[in-house]
């Protein structure tokens, strides 16, 4: 489903060169839940830019449902759903509602699959409330379930998530978390996490990758993880050890 | 693509319609000050009887055909020009992950009709040079084209201004004069210019066929410049070329777009 080879990523900065993402490669099966960890600038966020066509690499390739998100953007975009925890992919003055209406429009989604899926997302992420209001008014938390469910309206096959618990307190959190977990057991949407809460690679992610200055430095299952520092029983302090290298 | 756009710009439309009186202030403020243009042709004429060549009259049709044109792209397309905006806020982001290309999402952006009254103001005198002109109806028919040529010029104009703010992101200022300097430039008759700047907007930057070469055709008049006479048809071609230059421009923009981090 994801399938980057030798991917890299690097910005000048005035007379310097970052490079954010280098020589990257892994891939992601369909149906599978990955979690995507790393210390901040270690190049989590271009990745995801790199996997929905917002940046082009500038090394490497890149391959999402088969496609070349640089080159096939648009098209892609009806199979990949998006989620930025830190900007809402919404429209800021108009209602949730009108947001889902014209996702409608843009993705071409039949009318009665929305009226189902709305039905389905409106009941299982509560946005009954605040369906009404114009998004700058939304709260946090409100907006990220709003986001959350603007990502899914088309059905995508692969859903990318940029720190989506951000900020939420921890019966959001948990709200997500479930709805996350189902969406991939139930309808087998494949999903990319990344997060600084190791409490959501805990309970959903069954592959974890970590990735530091810009390459992959562990990729395997979360028991995987545990066992790189035997002795140590919580996940936060092994997460500590890989990204201080001790 | 055109459903599209309509799409937007009516959702655009509709959220603007909570706040009608910002609406009208604008549309009467957006008329006013293109009349101006419109005050500064007849004050010139107040005190000469033709400029470059020309009676007020053909002043007024050479203004009309470039401000119809102008104005219906100022309208629809001109949003392009804030493309720096959006780039240094990063929410280029969410226009790039829609299945719709960035170009219609960021024209219709916050679209508000209010700049209609100005392709009114416009077309109004247009109308009256082409009814005061008594012009040949033979070559009449020429008039929606070089409306059209214009309009296709001047969106590739803003389109390259927008791909320009993707390298000049700091200084959008710099391309935008170059979009709006443009309609002055042509509301003229290229005869008050030098030479040298005509040639340049002949053969570089083709604004001469906006209206200038198609419309000595209509007015029957020779070029002042002596350019041959088969140059006032080629308007079409040059529009074409410089929107495929401007499709270039954009896609090569969009493959910089560097995002903010995040
Ligand atoms: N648009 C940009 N221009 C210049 N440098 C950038 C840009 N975007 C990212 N970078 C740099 O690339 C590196 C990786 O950034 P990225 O945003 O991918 O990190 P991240 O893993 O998402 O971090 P965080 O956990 O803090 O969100 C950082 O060093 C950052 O400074
Ligand atoms: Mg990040």
């Amino acid at each position: 489903m994801i399938e980057l080879d030798r991917a890299g990523r690097s910005f000048k900065v005035r007379r310097n060169v970052v490079h954010a993402v280098r020589d990257l490669s892994f891939r992601v099966a369909p149906g599978e839940f990955v979690g995507y960890l790393g210390p901040n600038g270690a190049g989590k966020s271009t990745t995801i830019k790199m996997l929905c066509g917002i940046l082009t690499p500038t090394t490497g390739s890149v391959r999402v449902a088969g496609l070349d998100p640089s080159r096939r953007r648009t098209t892609l975009a009806r199979r990949i759903g998006v989620v930025f925890g830190q900007r809402t992919t919404l429209w800021w003055d108009l209602p949730l509602k009108d947001s889902f209406e014209l996702i409608r429009h843009l993705y071409r989604v039949e009318r009665a699959d929305f009226a189902t899926r709305l039905a389905e997302l409106t009941e299982t992420l509560d946005l009954g409330e605040f369906l009404r209001t114009p998004v700058r008014q939304l709260s946090l938390g409100q907006r990220m379930r709003g986001d959350l469910a603007a990502a899914l309206l088309h059905a995508p096959d692969v859903l990318v998530l940029d720190e989506p618990t951000i900020g939420l307190d921890v019966v959001s959190k948990a709200g997500i978390r479930d709805f996350l977990q189902r969406l991939n057991t139930e309808r087998g949407t494949t999903v990319l996490l990344t997060t600084h809460d190791l409490g959501d690679i805990e309970r959903l992610c069954r592959r974890v990758m970590l990735i530091d200055h810009g390459q992959l430095a562990f990729d395997g299952t979360l028991d995987d993880l545990m066992a790189t520092a035997p002795g140590q029983s919580s996940i936060e302090e092994v997460v500590t050890r890989l990204y201080t290298g001790t | 693509m055109v459903r599209t756009y309509a799409l937007l710009m009516w959702t655009w439309t509709r959220a603007a319609a909570a706040y009608p009186a910002s609406f009208a202030l604008m549309t009467v403020l957006g008329v006013f000050v293109a009349a101006m243009d419109v005050g500064v042709i007849l004050i010139i004429f107040a005190n000469t009887t033709t400029l470059g060549g020309f009676s007020r009259d053909e002043v007024l049709f050479l203004y009309g055909t470039s401000a119809v044109a102008f104005t219906i792209c100022d309208t629809f397309v001109s949003n392009i020009d804030r493309v720096s905006e959006h780039i240094k806020a990063g929410t280029l982001d969410t226009f790039l992950i829609r299945p719709v290309s960035a170009w219609i999402q960021l024209a219709t952006d916050r679209f508000v009709a209010n700049r209609l009254g100005r392709v009114l103001q416009a077309g109004a005198v247009l109308g009256y040079a082409v009814v005061a002109l008594s012009l040949d109806w033979g070559r009449a028919w020429m008039i929606p084209v070089m409306v059209i040529t214009g309009i296709v010029i001047f969106a590739a104009l803003w389109t390259i201004a927008g791909a320009a703010q993707f390298v000049l992101t700091d200084a959008p200022e710099v391309v935008n004069t170059f979009t709006y300097g443009s309609s002055t430039l042509t509301q003229y008759p290229l005869s008050i210019y030098a030479r040298d700047l005509v040639s340049g907007v002949t053969y570089v930057l083709p604004l001469a066929f906006v209206n200038w070469q198609p419309g000595l055709y209509v007015l029957g008049r020779d070029d002042p410049f002596g350019t041959p006479g088969f140059m006032r048809f080629l308007g079409p071609a040059a529009a074409l070329v410089l929107a495929l230059v401007a499709a270039l421009a954009w896609r090569q923009g969009i493959r910089h777009y560097r995002s903010t981090g995040s």
